[in-house]
């Protein structure tokens, strides 16, 4: 399973206050959160998300709430995939239970610039830059790529008929 | 071989001996969810098709976030959960008259050793009586809500050790910010703590609900207090029974260990915008202030507003100060010590069991270049109102000084 796109860049600890306010928890359609996904830090990246796009970030990406709108509101923004240093534990669940790609790079910040244009390999997490390099990140395996695969954890709970 | 309080847990809910590292599937002892993410729960469960609960008695819900509704739409979300609980006869439900969450789950539901998991970051409140606690989004949580059970990494083992007595005006939110101020927000990650406490009545369980709270700030696996004599006196006054306690073992091992002198600490603020920002109260001291808010999962107990009540008392606040108890049991109890009369006397606006201005809800947030000192947990960009308002975390000392002086102030001059 690979996604592609072109790279939009964030630092360290983007928490999820930024990525999808509080303000608008109170409903969990896609289209609507798009709208206001990073909006404190950029009100345009939903127009900029649009086109399909990667996101880099540096340390604990989505860290802070349990909100699974973040997850939901960068996926419906266009953003295919995440990559990051490192992400907060409750949103790297939400992430792949909504079957947005959370792909672990250490150096991430550094090896990737706003602009690029990446293919990522979701299970080998192999990333190729520009079309040339190539980097090795943490792909998914298991359960976590089980479900990214079915779309997201409640159709692989239908499919596991619980 | 011997086990940390982590292995211990979360091998039990395993069913097998697990080792950090290990992913696996475990039982849950207790799940749980609030208003603002109980709708989302109850709609994965309707689209799963699967609407119906494990085990009801081991489900607890509170409101608290749209508590009381500021808006239709909340009021709506809360009769979606209203029908849910009627419709499937839920015993543990607490409906906005009640108290915040993580605070009614350590009053009256979780046990030492237990695994808590609910839809909301703070779940780690529950590491205070030494539960492994850990906030899941809703997916997740409809998950261990329809099955009872769900999926960890257990998370590698951290020792805290805390010695000696604190001051006067500190609590277990300095505690806290010196953790963030040491490690940074992101050292933890993968980790639990387990912080071992040398005498038990010197941190009694108001300040380690503060620092297990702030687990997530750390973000920490989970954070729990080592159950010791503190936790089983708080659970048989709160509950009427002792409850049965689990500890690791002497020789259990640790990735590290990290041993805080309680003596030692001075009180501390975290700056804009960040949680591990952190200063002492006399870098920041004179920072003009608009608004304090006194309350919320983090700092929202007895401890804390007796301690807010002994600066205030007979005086008057000069920026608006709001104070909110995290249930109407602590409402109650501070009501019989005169504590409320205090606060409202010193021009505080009170309410309780609501987190309102902790995310920006409702009941004062911040206008925009507003400077707000608040005893919450984060203090991101925008996150108690406008993102031009900037927030100061602090312990309940800091606040009420601050809030009396108008400007950042130590209350050490108190």
């Amino acid at each position: 399973m690979k996604v592609e796109g072109k790279v939009l860049k964030f630092g360290d600890k983007i928490d999820t206050d930024i990525i999808i306010p509080a303000r608008y928890l109170k409903y969990t359609d896609p289209e609507y959160l798009a709208q206001h996904a990073m909006e404190p830090l950029d009100p345009e990246f939903y127009k900029k998300a649009r086109q399909g796009v990667i996101l880099v970030a540096g340390k604990v990406f989505g860290m802070g709430s349990s909100r699974e709108q973040a997850a939901i509101a960068l996926k419906a923004a266009g953003v295919k995939a995440v990559i990051a240093e490192s992400f907060a534990r409750i949103f790297y669940r939400n992430a792949i239970n909504n079957g947005l790609p959370a792909i672990v790079l250490p150096n991430a910040t550094k090896e990737i610039n706003e602009g690029d244009y990446v293919v990522v390999d979701v299970e080998t997490g192999e990333i190729v830059v520009n079309g040339s390099k190539v980097l090795k990140g943490k792909g998914l395996t298991g359960m976590p790529l089980e479900i990214v695969k079915s779309g997201g954890l409640i159709e692989y709970l239908k499919k596991a008929k619980v | 071989m011997p086990q940390t309080l982590t292995e211990k847990i979360l091998s039990r809910a395993a069913g097998r001996p697990v080792t950090p590292g290990d992913v696996t599937e475990i039982k849950v002892d207790k799940v749980a969810f609030h208003d603002l993410t109980g709708y989302h729960v109850i709609e994965v469960m309707e689209k799963v098709g699967s609407l119906k609960v494990f085990d009801p008695g081991r489900l607890v819900i509170a409101f608290d976030h749209l508590a009381p509704p500021p808006d239709v739409r909340s009021a709506e979300i809360q009769g979606i959960i209203r029908k849910f609980v009627r419709e499937l006869r839920l015993p543990n439900f607490h409906d906005i008259n009640y108290g915040i969450l993580h605070q009614v789950l350590i009053e009256k539901y979780v046990n030492p050793g237990e695994v808590l998991v609910a839809a909301d970051s703070h779940t780690t409140t529950s590491g205070a009586v030494g539960a492994f606690a850990q906030g899941l989004g809703a997916s997740d949580v409809a998950a261990a809500v329809i099955t009872g059970r769900t999926w960890v990494q257990v998370p590698q083992p951290f020792k805290v050790k805390l010695v000696g007595e604190p001051g006067k005006w500190i609590n277990g939110k300095d505690v806290a910010l010196k953790i963030l101020g040491d490690f940074k927000a992101d050292y933890f990650n993968g980790m639990a703590l387990e912080v071992f406490v040398e005498k038990p009545s010197a941190f009694p369980m108001d300040y380690r609900a503060t620092v297990a709270n702030m687990g997530i700030e750390m973000n920490a696996d989970a954070l729990m207090f080592v159950p010791d004599s503190e936790t089983v006196s708080y659970i048989k006054a709160m509950r009427g029974y002792e409850p049965p306690v689990v500890t690791p073992d002497p020789d259990a091992k640790y990735a590290d260990e990290y041993t805080i002198e309680l003596n030692k600490l001075e009180p501390l603020l975290a700056a804009p915008h960040s949680v591990d920002n952190v200063k002492t109260v006399g870098e920041l001291e004179g920072t003009p202030v608009d608004q304090v808010f006194i309350g919320s999962c983090t700092n929202g107990r007895i401890s804390d507003f007796t301690m807010a009540a002994q600066i205030l008392k007979g005086k008057k606040v000069k920026a608006r100060c709001i104070a909110i108890p995290a249930s109407y049991n602590l409402f109650e109890k501070l009501m019989e010590m005169g504590i409320i009369k205090v606060l409202a006397d010193a021009g505080c606006i009170i309410t309780y069991g609501t987190c309102g201005p902790c995310l920006g809800g409702h009941f004062g947030i911040a206008g925009p270049n507003e400077t707000i000192v608040s005893t919450s947990s984060r203090n991101f960009k925008g996150r108690m109102g406008s993102n031009e308002s900037k927030v100061y975390l602090a312990g309940p000392a800091v606040a009420a000084a601050s809030a009396l002086e108008g400007k950042i102030a130590d209350p050490r001059r108190y």
